[in-house]
Order: structure tokens, then C-alpha cells, then sequence
């Protein structure tokens, strides 16, 4: 009878998701939208670093020839402007981080801004144009572009938006809105409810987690390097750890405010801290210590692992031995601390 | 009728930092009746009945279901229809009878709730876009999806219109055919009269009237009551020599002789125009026992 019961309620949340099509819909299009839109504005062509605003003369050249090694530096997107006041009001405001006039051989840089002094040094060196001690080397091995190391980040980050707002949201309305009172006057108990509910979001967080990868890996030719089957797991630990702190989060509160607030103070650190946009290599070690205890650091730093270094569970352990105590301690938590009805 | 009782309350006390919601309330409820809990707002009703059905604690007291402790077979007997809840979104009216009718061991079969709460009509259609009268239809079918013994109807016709709570009190008829014992929440002084077999005031946490609704109305000074909506001169009611009360716009007096009283009240040359007579009901007890109307 329990798994009837377990049953009956997986089936009906899943008809709710499926059938709101806008947030169905959402799910699947949201990561599609954020590796289009990264994918233009990190394309090597577009990429840069730096951004030099040029004081242009009028019928001149807008850049004097001894500046050449200057100007071929890569990653510096060079802006002309016709004038000094343009160039300095930009300048101020942080559009651009260092400013120079050929004509003149002047140049301006905002004192406080780490990169305009990282451009007058590089001005400086190509202006010496002294000989480099140092000989280039290439990177031996495989070379991961840059949007091959974002799009686990990417996956985990839609992971766990659709996992903590999926469940957390919808077992607060639920409580809100009475539901949950009438299913706690049936024989059906807090676990049977819960199952269900985290059962169901699985299946919708790994379905549409595989439709993102399938239709990113045919748009992107991302390059799979481990095993599908490991990455599944992973996946399905991830998204059940993270489901788990949604419930956590949910247990008690009828309020979606009061949830909402809980679930980006939660989220919000995860997205900065655990890897997603950037490595936190060099970081502040209390910081790099603190990102560990998130569940999303572990997912996106297990499935990198295996799609960009083909590594197999095994060399996981660490990943997954941690998401498995933090699922089951966010789930006993949530099991603990649940209501049915608002207090 | 089974006289034994079905269920049994014993010193119900319910605290709340600050105030004492239920203050000690005994009642027993036969089996197969229809027992009516009536209470201006704020009387307690809703946390007595809450702590019947399980959802609350008490303080203190106890409560026998079949003479026992309650224990998980409640849940399985007992079908509770809630007034304000709602139900999972985007299912139809008939994939909510059957996700409730899988949560029970044993259910009334699909086709006899259907039936028997008249939602032929409407059962493909989403939960969420029914009428009032549907609506509360599917919450009392829920409440009976798993063929109880004892029902919970919780204001069930709260907000509908004369025609869907006629209705609706058809198909309360209809369970109390079956035997069934129904615990009955209302504000509506003619529905509780119309199904109740028994009922219980209630008003700051106790139980001040309760019986059978007949014998509460005659116990209670039966008589009639002599209306007057015109603008009259109260200070020639003065020494009449029954009771009267102004209500809102109208003048009520309180009579067990009308043929008398309307004698006086010609010979004092009062308008009798809009004079209308009627027996004492339910509500006028009410009134009487707690100073406010139902719905206050």
C-alpha cells in the first residue's frame, strides 16, 4: 500500500509540472538561453580583457606606428573616440580602463583600477621593446576550451535551480495553500510524501538535464571525454543532494517569501563560489574552504571531471562520498523538521 | 440506529500562549447521526473539530474513536471535507478522485462517487475551473472517496447559492441514509436544523447548548416572534408586558400570546403595516445564548 501511495502522489506532481507548460517550458529553455548567450560573449573572436580607448586626431593615422606591438596585444579591444572629453568621461565612469592619445604620446589611467595598471605596464614593456628571457611553451595533452570547462558548471547551475526551487517552492505552496492538510488526513504519511515528491523531481531534473546536454552537445560539439553512465550518476547524486536541501528548506515554512529569501541566500553564494563561472583557484583559502560544504562545488567539480578529464568514478570518491552525507543529512533534517500544516 | 457512540470527547482543553481556544469540552457522538457544531467565529469550533480529526493536539483531554484511542484505522474511517483548501494543480476533476481514492486501503468505487456526488459533467474538466456548488461537489466526494464511517463536512455550503446548497443538502440526505455519522459545521441556521439530528453550541471555548435542535428551541422559552420594521414611538412599548429588542432597523418582541400582543399593540396605535409574525427558531436561540449572530 505504501508504494501505491508513493505512486499515486509521484504520478499527480507529475502531471502538475508537465502540464504548466511556461515553467516546463522554462526548465528546458533556460540553459539553452544561458550557453547561447555565453557561447557569443566568450568566443575567442569577441573575447577581451582589456578595454583601451583611443583619442583619434583628425585626419591622422589613429594610431602611431611605434604602438604597434602595443596595439597587437591580444584580448585589448581597442575604442576610438573623437574626442579627449568622450574619452576621459568613459574613462571615469569604468567603460574603459585606460585611455591614450598617440598624437600626443599621453596617456590616462584611473589610479584605483587594477586592469588600467596592468595596462600601463603592458604599454610600458611594448614600448622597451626588450628581448624576453622567457621561452613560450605550449599546454602538453588536451586542450579544454573554455565553453568545454563552463558547460558542466551550466548543467549543475540549471540543476540546482530547477531542484531547490522545484521542490522548495512547490511543498511550500503546497502547505500554503492547504493540500498538504488534506493529504495529511489520508493514511498517507510525511515519507510517503516526500518520496514521492523527490522522486519526481528527479525525473524531471534528469530529463531535462539530458535534453539541455543532448541539444547543447549537438549545437556545441561538446566533446565527452568519460562515461555517460558515471555522468548519470553523478547527475542523479547532484540533483538528489540538492532536492534533499530543498526539502530541508521547505520542511517547515508556509511562507514563499520567507523560502525565497532562504533559497538565494543559499543559492546565491553557490552560484559565486562553487566553480561555475571561474576556477577559485588562488582565491582566499577560507572561501575556497567554505565553497566545499556546497553540494553544487561537488556536481560541477565531478562532472568535470568526467566530461573534460574522462575520469572514472573511483577518482570521484571524494565528490561522492560527500554528496551522499550532505543528501542524507538534508533529507533526515527535512524528515525531521517537516509539517504538515502551518503553524 | 446504533446508539452506542462512535465517538467520544472528553475535557478537550487547547491552549494558545495567550488564550484558551477549546475550555474543557465533553460531547459524545452517536453512531449514524448527523451532529451539527454551530459557533459564532472565534468560538473554538474550528480547533475542536481540528483536534477531532487529528490535524491539532490537545492540551489536554481525550478522545474515543469506537471506544478506543485513535489510531492509524481513523484515518482509514474517517473522510474530512475541508472548506478552504485546494487541491493539486492541473489535474481533473477525475485524476483528483482517483490520486485520493489511492491513498486509502478501500475506496468507493470511481463509478458510485461520481454518482453519487453528481460530477458526471464535469469530470475532465481541471479542478480549477469549477463552480462553487461543483467545487464543494469534489470536496465532499474526496471526503467520501474512501467510504468513511464518520464524516467531517466542514461549512460545506458556505458561499453557494439557495439552488447548489439545496443540492448539497440532497446529497448530505442522501449519506445520512447510509448509516453514515456526520460531524456537521455551519453558519447556516436552516441547514443545521434541515440535517442535524443533534447539535452543539458553542461560543468562547465551551459547549452551552446541546440536544436534539427541536428540544434545544422548546426548552428554551418557545413562543413567537411580532416584527415591526416601521418607525415607531419606543417609549409607547414601555410597559408592554413582554420582552422586545431593537434589531438594526426592526423592533422584535418576544411572545408566547400573538392574539394579545397584537391587541395591545393596536390599542396603543402603533403601525402594523409591515408587522410580520413567525416562530422562534434556531437562530433566535443562538442569538440569545451568545449575544451575536452566527455569522459574526
Amino acid at each position: 500500500m505504501m508504494w501505491k501511495r508513493i505512486w499515486t502522489l509521484f504520478i499527480a506532481r507529475n502531471k502538475e509540472f508537465y502540464r504548466d507548460r511556461s515553467v516546463f517550458l522554462w526548465n528546458l529553455i533556460f540553459p539553452f538561453f544561458l550557453i547561447v548567450a555565453l557561447s557569443l560573449s566568450i568566443s575567442e573572436d569577441t573575447q577581451s580583457l582589456y578595454k583601451v580607448g583611443v583619442i583619434t586626431a583628425a585626419n591622422k593615422p589613429d594610431f602611431h606606428e611605434q604602438y604597434d606591438s602595443f596595439k597587437n596585444i591580444k584580448y585589448i579591444n581597442f575604442i576610438n573616440f573623437s574626442s579627449i572629453n568622450e574619452g576621459m568621461d568613459k574613462l571615469k565612469h569604468h567603460r574603459v580602463d585606460f585611455l591614450i592619445k598617440p598624437d600626443t604620446k599621453e596617456y590616462w589611467v584611473s589610479s584605483p583600477s587594477p586592469k588600467g595598471y596592468i595596462l600601463e605596464k603592458l604599454l610600458h614593456s611594448s614600448e622597451s621593446n626588450l628581448q624576453n628571457n622567457f621561452k613560450k611553451q605550449t599546454i602538453a595533452g588536451i586542450r579544454i576550451p573554455y565553453i568545454e570547462w563552463l558547460f558542466p558548471g551550466i548543467l549543475g547551475l540549471n540543476m540546482m535551480f530547477n531542484c531547490l526551487f522545484g521542490v522548495g517552492y512547490v511543498v511550500v505552496r503546497y502547505r500554503k495553500n492547504g493540500v498538504l492538510k488534506r493529504i495529511s488526513v489520508t493514511p498517507a504519511r510525511p515519507f510517503e510524501f516526500l518520496t514521492a515528491q523527490v522522486l519526481s523531481r528527479m525525473l524531471v531534473m534528469l530529463v531535462t538535464t539530458s535534453i539541455v546536454y543532448i541539444g547543447c552537445s549537438v549545437l556545441y560539439k561538446f566533446e565527452m571525454r568519460g562515461s555517460y553512465l558515471n555522468l548519470l550518476l553523478i547527475f542523479a547524486l547532484g540533483g538528489f543532494s540538492m532536492i534533499s536541501l530543498g526539502l530541508l528548506i521547505a520542511s517547515r515554512s508556509s511562507s514563499e517569501e520567507l523560502a525565497d529569501g532562504i533559497m538565494n541566500v543559499i543559492t546565491w553564494p553557490m552560484m559565486i563560489f562553487s566553480e561555475v563561472w571561474f576556477s577559485m583557484e588562488g582565491a582566499n583559502p577560507i572561501i575556497i574552504k567554505i565553497s566545499k560544504i556546497f553540494p553544487l562545488t561537488h556536481l560541477v567539480d565531478a562532472a568535470r571531471k568526467i566530461m573534460n578529464d574522462g575520469l572514472g568514478l573511483y577518482e570521484l570518491r571524494y565528490n561522492i562520498i560527500l554528496l551522499l552525507i550532505m543528501s542524507v543529512l538534508f533529507l533526515i533534517g527535512g524528515s525531521l523538521l517537516f509539517k504538515w500544516h502551518k503553524t | 440506529m446504533n446508539m452506542n457512540p462512535i465517538l467520544e470527547i472528553k475535557n478537550i482543553v487547547k491552549d494558545y500562549p495567550k488564550v484558551r481556544a477549546v475550555d474543557g469540552v465533553s460531547l459524545s457522538i452517536k453512531d449514524g447521526i448527523c451532529f451539527g457544531l454551530l459557533g459564532p467565529n472565534g468560538a473554538g469550533k474550528t480547533t475542536l473539530i481540528e483536534i477531532i480529526e487529528g490535524i491539532l493536539r490537545s492540551t489536554s483531554g481525550e478522545i474515543l474513536y469506537k471506544g478506543r484511542h485513535r489510531k492509524s484505522n481513523f484515518r482509514n474511517e474517517a473522510g474530512i471535507q475541508f472548506q478552504n483548501t485546494q487541491l493539486p494543480e492541473a489535474l481533473t476533476v477525475k485524476e483528483v478522485l482517483q490520486t485520493f481514492r489511492n491513498l486509502y486501503s478501500h475506496s468507493l468505487p470511481l463509478d458510485e462517487l461520481i454518482e453519487m456526488c453528481e460530477l458526471q459533467e464535469i469530470l475532465n474538466r481541471d479542478n480549477k475551473k469549477i463552480s462553487g456548488g461543483q467545487r464543494q461537489r469534489l470536496f465532499l466526494a474526496i471526503a467520501l472517496a474512501n467510504d468513511p464511517e464518520l464524516i467531517f463536512l466542514d461549512e460545506p455550503t458556505t458561499g453557494l447559492d439557495p439552488q447548489a446548497r439545496r443540492h448539497l443538502w440532497d446529497i448530505v440526505n442522501h449519506i445520512k441514509s447510509n448509516k453514515k455519522t456526520i460531524i456537521l459545521t455551519t453558519h447556516y441556521m436552516e441547514e443545521a436544523e434541515l440535517l442535524c439530528d443533534e447539535i452543539a453550541i458553542m461560543d468562547l471555548g465551551k459547549i452551552i447548548a446541546l440536544g436534539p435542535p427541536a428540544d434545544l428551541i422548546k426548552k428554551s422559552n418557545s413562543g413567537h416572534l411580532v416584527i415591526l420594521r416601521t418607525e415607531i414611538d419606543e417609549q409607547k412599548l414601555t410597559d408592554i408586558p413582554w420582552a422586545w429588542n431593537k434589531n438594526q432597523d426592526r423592533i422584535e418582541i418576544h411572545t408566547d400570546n400573538i392574539n394579545e400582543c397584537v391587541a395591545t399593540l393596536i390599542a396603543k396605535e402603533i403601525d402594523l403595516s409591515t408587522l410580520t409574525i413567525r416562530s422562534q427558531n434556531l437562530e433566535d436561540l443562538f442569538i440569545r445564548l451568545t449575544g451575536k449572530k452566527l455569522r459574526e
